[in-house]
């Protein structure tokens, strides 16, 4: 068995790869730390659980690219290495390291599925003759290297066809194309991704099927589980809906894909686990191979967390070499590894997309993914878990029905047949428009099964409208629920109150059953401690003890603003609780994450984080209280709500979280309390807010309450765009009031990290953004401690956290934004929760805030950690990593409202270093040797003047259009005249960005927020289709040439976590 | 998709009631009429139409643990002597049927009606709305239970299965000769599931099919199969004295489920009656002295007694969850017998490649 063994990464969470790696990368070090070897792990994303320091015995804060890994493998020697726990980055970058040799130079084993198998399902031809050896059936398809040959293999296919690429997460640069012209305009842009892509048969209206496979190396195999997707082929995995197990499978299917998928993992080789999708014919038995993963995947995870069987656990140990009958099954330890799951419920999960966020992108789905983040829910019939995922995303839903209008379609047949993110409501409105099952199966081909359990539910809603207003039969009631209904839709449907509706429901005694979930349908009495909700049963299958227990609220989906990093925070607090003596139990439904694994707490119930259902759980439970600081803004905003109802809300005050929340009360403390903020008002009118935007002169910011990434916020430089965007506001967040305030130009911006018990700060960090006021700082590069900050500054800060701290007694984790310029500091924003860069400084910082900050809330005697921003001989940088490429269409700049998905971070000995090595480990090169520039106004293009000669000294040649090169030329600075895109001349720039001539384009956009096709927007755009690095921010590309200016790629030093 | 069956107008309700005296009541979507049998629970999530039709179930109250049933309907019935093409015998073998959440919607391309429309037509009681999840809790407690579906104004008695020779109930009557192989199996159907038949068709054997308790001493065939079938192993005497016969004959015998309890009580060892059986398609065996693992099918009440086996048998499988026999070979290798399916139907295939071993034994 090997004795030192290096763990890849996935880096920052993208579009693709998410939050499920940081999931099988803990459990992965977890099963070889069990075994005694010496784990070794390279993950730039800070915010991981796997990062912490009690897992792996090393981590490296370092790029997961060739040249990084080579050089921590030759300082480290480590024996074996698992390239499938860190998603396809880390895959690909084990093919990489693979293919030059340092594997081998270095005796370096790859541990799990050999490298040759995993070739094996990465190349479609070596693929897909792989398949035919044994008989297994593929799409019809072949690989094609220019887009001539891609048109006349579709041509010999037939239409439609579907191209795909291969080595591509999440199915980047694939698409469905009905015609000549399509595939030529795809197959042009995926073969700039690829050298090779595949053109294929289109299985319109096929199911699409996943199992998810293990093998050991006594070639005993079992399958955890199988899924199947609501929507049909041509929609990625990834973007379904989807049920598991199978619904509409018979015996035969189900077991017959079962057998192929055995045969193609024993044929391959595969040890470990391994995820196999199928298209299977609706009128037949005919099926199809679409895929075979050889790693742990998105799905991987959801069957994990759907079944309750350690997948990711349990591949590691095969990766060692023990068979799956040796292995015990850690969650029922009653049984062996060696066993296939049996649910006694129904899962569903829906991803959740953020699109609404981006300008111009498409929403349209299809075989590439888009979406953030999913969630899953579990009942015991398919609406109830359908209903409880819906509202679990966190869109606005309150289930199938009772969204007053929210979704609205101008063409409902349109979107049935080209579906978006929201087409089950196109389907319900259908529905409720007279479409037939019949009607809305031939439009979307979504199976009638499912179908039909929609149209049950819309029957529901109307027997809730038509029963009588003052009495609503308890069968009628029981049966809602049984169908998913939440008290809230059901007030709605029948015109009550949601607080008449649970007084009802406590009348009648009408309440959710605990259910455990035991991988083996109540066959053995297992000891788990995974539970969920349903009003499908009969009785309770645990009951609690006495124990002091307390309550942890999760972040739900993950989202654009809310992602791994409160996962981070919630999971830590369970650590600290436990420390403390108490019996932990975490609430979330995000199958992605570590706070959803079976061993992380005492109890974990996978089940929505709304106020009904926490009172429920409550009420079940009895906690010491609940925990709303640390799973980001879904808790945040539930605080007041339950301290209303009654629940004890461990930490700060409700009062004061929402003081803080509400624009309107915080601007009047801020006030009182003498801080300085920007001007502000709170909207009445819109004649109003137009005054006072004038007054004070543009531009002006619109701010919603109560909000996470800031959403619907923006900078309005003129009154209709006040208008536009403070109607998107109200829209929002109805409930709560919207501020308007003078945004300030050319302002720097910097964070406050703190814990406070009672009203005193016990530690705080201060980081600064490399960008000035205007980016969110979820999309800002962070530095800690921080670098350009005046001294004054930083003492005016914590006086002003102090004087907010005492008065709002703020009890753990708060976060508070200060914008300053020239050492006069205003207050923007305060939260008082765990914020997005908790993790980011406890790591940096050494100190877990988010254990000082449980133990505050706890009322634990606290001492001050000894810590001064001073003391740090090294820096921490942050970065954001941005997934435009994914997003069709989508303006690639960045504003008041968050648009990145993850963010990395990396320690150096000084800021150029750190700064650099996280630049690279978000996909920046340092090899620039040509670049093209737009740099925006007359004052931009001076401030960018110094960095331009720093990068012409470098020998960088400069490409611009007329206006900037004409002033680069006037200051001595050589530049190449391009033309803009929509002048249609050339050489024309995004011609140039197509054949790969340029190397890194600055785009500094003038406008803060513009819908249109400008040229700028065409020059980001082909930056980012086209994988060209793209810098929008000029503080950004000022800091990025100074520092290429100093340091090299081989400057770059490989120090672990631990050497700092 | 078809409309729901005409009959099931206001979903009538029933009670199932055990003999402890706990009582779950539900709506009925089968045949609206008492019943009485032996409560078992399986936890397979596929494949209630081939577990329906098991001839083993004869006897039971089938409580299926995953909660969504009916939704790919019932596939069409049809039958060619006296072999049935999908399913695994010609009607609805089990008692009576249990659910949480019955689809009365249905969608298959292989479907010709709906599972209730099916229950109707064979008269077979069934329940949905009842808790399963909490049945097969208490079961597993409390060990498997004699039950009732009790309709109102309609009471019935409990019925104990196993003092039936249930066997003799779902066998064939006469024999009946299948395919053209150049090799003969004879198949002792004790309730015989028929894919053991389509299994044995596929590899090119020729099945003489024979009531459970034939005397086929005036036979020719060159391998004997004993098929599963329900209840106490020990009702089927008969069965027991002609493969002691066989044995003395040294005839390749292969049993499957009861087939192997039987070898193994010709054997001279002991059979018992575990407490809630095991009834899945998941049951993890491990092949003894080695590291092959299979997931299998199983649907067993009796076991085979480890420790009572002769002199010259060894134990063959081994369950991995609960250590019971799952299988016994003969030192001669001419005798074996194993508990769980190889034929599947419903649940994973793995075991199938047992009847190329057999057919191996057919040429020894």
């Amino acid at each position: 068995m090997a004795g030192k063994v290096l763990i890849l990464g996935s880096s920052a969470l993208k579009i693709g790869e998410a939050g499920e790696f940081d999931y099988s990368g803990s459990q992965a070090i977890k099963a070889l730390k069990e075994e005694g070897v010496y784990t070794i792990l390279i993950n730039p994303n800070i915010a991981t659980i796997q990062t912490s320091e009690h897992l792996a015995d090393k981590v490296y804060f370092l790029p997961v690219n060739p040249h990084f890994v080579e050089k921590v493998i030759e300082k480290e020697k480590p024996d074996g290495i698992l390239l499938s726990f860190g998603g396809q980055t880390a895959l690909n970058c084990g093919l990489e390291l693979h293919r030059a040799g340092v594997l081998e130079k270095n005796g370096v084993e790859v541990l799990g599925t050999p490298v040759s198998a995993i070739i094996d399902t990465e190349d479609r031809d070596r693929f897909v003759q792989r398949l035919r050896e044994i008989g297994a059936k593929t799409a019809r398809s072949r690989a094609a290297s220019s887009a001539e040959e891609a048109v006349n293999i579709a041509g010999e296919l037939g239409y439609p066809v579907i191209i795909r690429i291969a080595y591509a997460l999440g199915g980047l640069g694939s698409g469905v194309c009905r015609s000549e012209p399509e595939v030529r305009k795809l197959a042009g842009k995926s073969l700039t991704h690829a050298a090779q892509i595949l053109v294929e048969e289109y299985l319109e209206g096929w199911k699409e099927i996943e199992y998810e496979v293990m093998r050991d190396r006594h070639d005993n195999c079992i399958t955890v589980c199988n899924m199947e997707n609501f929507d049909p082929m041509g929609i990625h995995t990834g973007e379904s809906i989807v049920a598991a197990p199978s619904q509409t499978l018979s015996n035969r299917e189900y077991h017959l894909l079962r057998e192929v998928a055995i045969k193609v993992i024993r044929h391959l080789g595969i040890v470990g686990e391994c995820n196999i999708q199928y298209a299977l014919d609706p009128r037949s038995e005919d099926y199809r191979i679409i895929e075979v993963n050889a790693r742990l995947s998105r799905s991987s995870a959801l069957a994990s967390k759907a079944t309750g069987y350690p997948l990711a656990f349990v591949a590691a140990k095969l990766a060692l070499g023990y068979g799956l009958h040796e292995l015990p099954n850690s969650i029922t330890k009653v049984t062996k590894a060696f066993f296939e799951p049996a649910l006694d419920y129904v899962v569903v999960k829906i991803p959740r997309w953020d699109l609404k966020k981006f300008r111009m992108v498409s929403r349209r789905l299809g075989s590439a993914m888009k979406s953030v983040g999913e969630v899953m829910a579990i009942g015991r019939t398919f609406e109830e878990a359908l209903q409880k995922a819906l509202r679990m995303l966190e869109t606005g839903a309150q289930g199938l029905v009772g969204n007053n209008g929210e979704f609205q379609f101008e063409n409902l047949e349109q979107e049935l047949r080209e579906p978006t993110e929201e087409r089950v409501f196109a389907i319900v409105k259908a529905l409720q428009s007279g479409y037939s099952v019949e009607d809305i199966h031939r439009l979307s081909h979504v199976d009638k099964w499912f179908l039909h359990k929609i149209a049950r539910v819309v029957e529901i809603e109307k027997s809730l409208e038509q029963a009588s207003s003052d009495s609503l039969p308890g069968a009628l009631l029981q049966e809602a629920k049984q169908a998913g209904f939440s008290d809230k839709q059901i007030a709605l449907a029948s015109g009550k109150s949601e607080a008449e509706i649970r007084g009802l429901r406590e009348q009648a005694g009408l309440h959710p059953f605990i259910r455990q979930i035991d991988t083996l349908g109540a066959e053995y009495p297992a000891q788990t401690n995974y539970l969920y909700l349903s009003y499908n049963g009969g009785e309770d299958d645990i009951e609690f003890g006495d124990e002091k227990s307390a309550l942890i609220l999760g972040s739900g989906a993950y989202r654009i603003g809310s992602s791994v990093e409160f996962d981070w925070c919630a999971v830590n607090a369970g650590y600290a609780l436990r420390n403390s003596g108490y019996h932990t139990v975490m609430l979330n439904y995000n199958p992605e994450t570590v706070s959803t694994d079976y061993d992380e707490f005492d109890k974990l119930f996978f089940d929505e984080i709304t106020l009904e259902s926490v009172l429920e759980i409550c009420r079940k439970l009895k906690p010491a209280g609940v925990i709303v600081s640390m799973g980001g803004q879904v808790p945040n905003n539930l605080a007041m709500k339950l301290h209303r109802a009654g629940i004890k809300i461990l930490g700060t005050s409700p009062e004061s979280i929402d003081r803080a929340e509400n624009r309107r009360k915080f601007s009047d403390l801020l006030d009182q309390l003498d801080i300085d903020q920007p001007p502000w008002k709170m909207l009445n009118t819109l004649e109003e807010a137009k005054v006072f935007a004038r007054e004070v002169g543009y531009p002006a910011l619109v701010r919603p309450s109560y909000v996470l990434s800031g959403a619907a916020m923006a900078v309005a430089s003129n009154d209709s765009e006040l208008a536009q965007y403070l109607q998107k506001a109200v829209r929002i967040s109805p409930e709560h009031p919207t501020v308007i305030s003078k945004f300030l130009d050319n302002a720097k911006e910097i964070e406050f990290d703190g814990v406070a018990q009672h009203g005193e700060i016990i530690a705080y960090a201060i980081s600064e953004h490399v960008e000035n006021a205007g980016v969110h700082s979820g999309d800002a590069t962070l530095v800690l401690p921080p670098q350009r900050t005046f001294f004054e500054t930083v003492r005016q800060m914590r006086n002003i956290s102090r004087k907010i701290a005492a008065a709002l007694q703020i009890n753990g984790p708060f976060n508070i934004q200060f914008i300053a310029r020239k050492n006069e500091v205003k207050v923007i924003e305060c939260n008082l929760r765990a914020s997005r860069s908790f993790p980011f400084v406890s790591k940096i910082m050494r100190v877990n805030f988010i254990d000082l900050a449980t133990r505050a809330i706890m009322g634990e005697p606290l001492e001050k950690p000894e810590i001064s921003l001073f003391n740090y001989d090294y820096v921490g940088v942050k970065a954001p990593h941005f997934s435009f490429t994914r997003l069709e269409g989508a303006d690639p700049t960045l504003g008041v409202e968050m648009v990145s998905t993850g963010e990395v971070a990396c320690l150096g000995n000084d800021f150029n270093e750190a700064f650099l090595k996280a630049l690279i480990a978000v996909g920046y090169r340092l090899e620039v040797k040509t670049v093209l520039l737009s740099t925006g106004s007359l004052a931009s293009k001076m401030k960018m003047l110094e960095s331009c000669r720093l990068l012409k000294n470098l020998g960088i040649r400069f490409y611009a259009t007329a206006g900037t090169a004409n002033f680069l030329r006037e200051n001595a600075i050589p530049a190449e005249i391009l033309h803009w895109p929509l002048e249609k001349e050339q050489p024309n720039t995004v011609d140039y960005i197509k054949q790969g001539k340029i190397d890194l384009v600055i785009n500094i956009p003038k406008n803060y927020r513009k819908e249109e096709l400008t040229n700028g927007h065409l020059i980001r755009r082909a930056a980012v289709d086209y994988n060209v690095p793209l810098i929008t921010n000029r503080e950004l590309a000022m800091r990025f040439a100074e520092a290429l200016a100093q340091v090299k790629l081989d400057d770059l030093q490989i120090k672990s976590w631990d050497e700092y | 998709m078809k409309k729901t069956a005409s009959f099931s107008a206001p979903p009538q309700t029933a009670r199932l009631i055990l003999e402890d005296g706990s009582v779950y009541p539900g709506r009925s979507f089968g045949y609206p009429r008492s019943t009485a049998g032996e409560v078992v629970f399986n936890t397979g999530m596929v494949g209630y139409p081939e577990s329906l039709t098991d001839p083993s179930y004869r006897g039971e109250i089938l409580a299926l643990t995953y909660p969504l049933i009916g939704n790919y309907g019932a596939p069409p019935d049809c039958a060619e002597n006296r072999l049935s093409r999908l399913l695994e015998s010609g009607q609805i073998q089990a008692q009576g049927l249990i659910v949480s959440d019955y689809s009365p919607q249905y969608q298959h391309w292989n479907a010709s009606r709906s599972l209730s429309e099916w229950l109707y037509a064979d008269k077979v009681p069934a329940l949905s709305g009842i808790d399963a999840r909490a049945l097969t809790k208490k079961l597993r407690e409390k060990g498997t239970m004699l039950g009732k579906i009790e309709f109102e104004g309609e009471p019935v008695d409990f019925v104990d299965p196993n003092r039936e020779n249930l066997a003799a109930q779902v066998s064939i009557r006469e024999p009946v000769l299948y395919g053209e192989g150049e090799r003969r199996a004879l198949l002792i159907d004790c309730g015989c599931k028929h894919n053991i038949i389509r299994s044995l068709l596929r590899r090119n054997l020729q099945v003489l099919r024979v009531p459970w308790d034939y005397d086929f001493s005036g036979e020719e065939f060159h391998g004997l199969l004993v098929s599963n079938g329900p209840g106490d192993p020990k009702m089927c005497r008969q069965t027991i004295y002609h493969l002691r016969q066989a044995m003395a004959r040294e005839m390749p015998i292969f049993g499957i489920c009861l087939g192997h309890q039987l070898l193994a009580l010709a054997a001279g060892a002991n059979t018992y009656k575990l407490k809630y059986g095991h009834r899945s398609q998941n049951q993890p065996v491990l092949e003894t002295g080695g590291n092959r693992a299979l997931v299998t099918s199983q649907n067993h009440g009796f076991a085979v007694e480890n420790g009572t086996l002769p002199r010259d048998w060894q134990p063959w499988f081994v369950n991995l969850n609960d250590g019971t026999n799952e299988g016994i070979r003969h030192a001669s290798g001419r005798f074996m017998g194993v508990q769980f399916h190889p034929e599947a139907s419903p649940g994973p295939v793995d075991a199938g490649y047992l009847f190329d071993e057999f057919v191996k034994m057919l040429y020894l």
